[in-house]
């Protein structure tokens, strides 16, 4: 059976972005990204538990400007998706759903997610 | 009036037939996770770079490797539950769904049991 060409709602293309659903999509977004992190994190342990060879191998990337990149992205995603997920819960529980304090949380996990990250990378330099 | 029998409402599992197994599941482990995480990312500064040996002594020390594993389960069960969702919200065909749903299933299982293995061979020194 043919499926009758009927009109659609205004989609993706034609919609303003807002804080709400920008903050929406990243959060998906570090989520997928955090769970291909996830894989990464088992072959640096299953390195380690392979030979001082294998983590020497795998060390080299890490250490390397791509990997300290790579795990700058994921640091950042951590602390995101923990803020925006914070907010979640807060949701779930039925509070903070009012449409200021909303945007007022939204730009909090902003703020958070990239003064964190910050703290994290001067820590990372000196400790 | 409502149509659903009195058996269907006592049992009050849905449509989705799990109720809200899925739901509670994902903020369970996301609850696990919000502590976890700071310590994997502290974690992180101390160990990356740092020699084998080191790392070895590090994942050794019990407290260490307790948490590693309970965060690797967390993790890779939160990460399950939320890949699905995604794959079940874009992907329209309902054999590539599946196809998908079952890839990431058998993918998380076994990432995360080779992971958590990995832990214990190094916890165990074996």
């Amino acid at each position: 059976m043919e499926s009758v060409k009927r009109p659609l709602s205004p989609h993706l293309q034609i919609y303003k972005p807002q804080l709400t659903s920008i903050l929406s999509i990243t959060h998906r977004g570090t989520g997928v990204f955090l769970s291909l992190g996830a894989l990464l994190l088992t072959c640096w342990l299953v390195g380690l538990a392979t030979s001082e060879q294998t983590f020497n191998n795998l060390q080299q990337h890490t250490t390397a400007w791509y990997g300290q990149t790579l795990l700058t992205a994921f640091i950042f995603s951590i602390y995101f998706h923990l803020a925006n997920g914070i907010r979640h819960l807060f949701w779930d529980a039925g509070l903070g759903l009012e449409i200021s304090t909303a945007y007022k949380s939204g730009y909090a996990t902003i703020a958070v997610s990239i003064i964190l990250t910050t703290i994290t990378l001067v820590l990372g330099c000196f400790v | 009036m409502s149509l659903q029998s009195p058996l269907a409402r006592v049992r009050g599992l849905g449509s989705a037939k799990e109720g809200v197994h899925h739901w509670w599941s994902q903020r369970l482990t996301a609850l696990a996770l919000a502590p976890l995480s700071l310590w994997f990312i502290y974690s992180l500064v101390v160990v990356t770079g740092a020699e084998y040996a080191t790392v070895v002594a590090w994942l050794a020390n019990t407290l260490n490797a307790v948490l590693m594993l309970i965060f690797i389960i967390s993790l890779y069960y939160h990460a399950a539950l939320g890949v699905q969702v995604v794959i079940e919200d874009y992907i329209e065909s309902e054999w590539q769904k599946i196809a998908c749903l079952i890839l990431v299933k058998f993918l998380a299982l076994l990432a995360g049991l080779s992971a958590a293995i990995a832990v214990l061979k190094v916890y165990l020194g074996l």
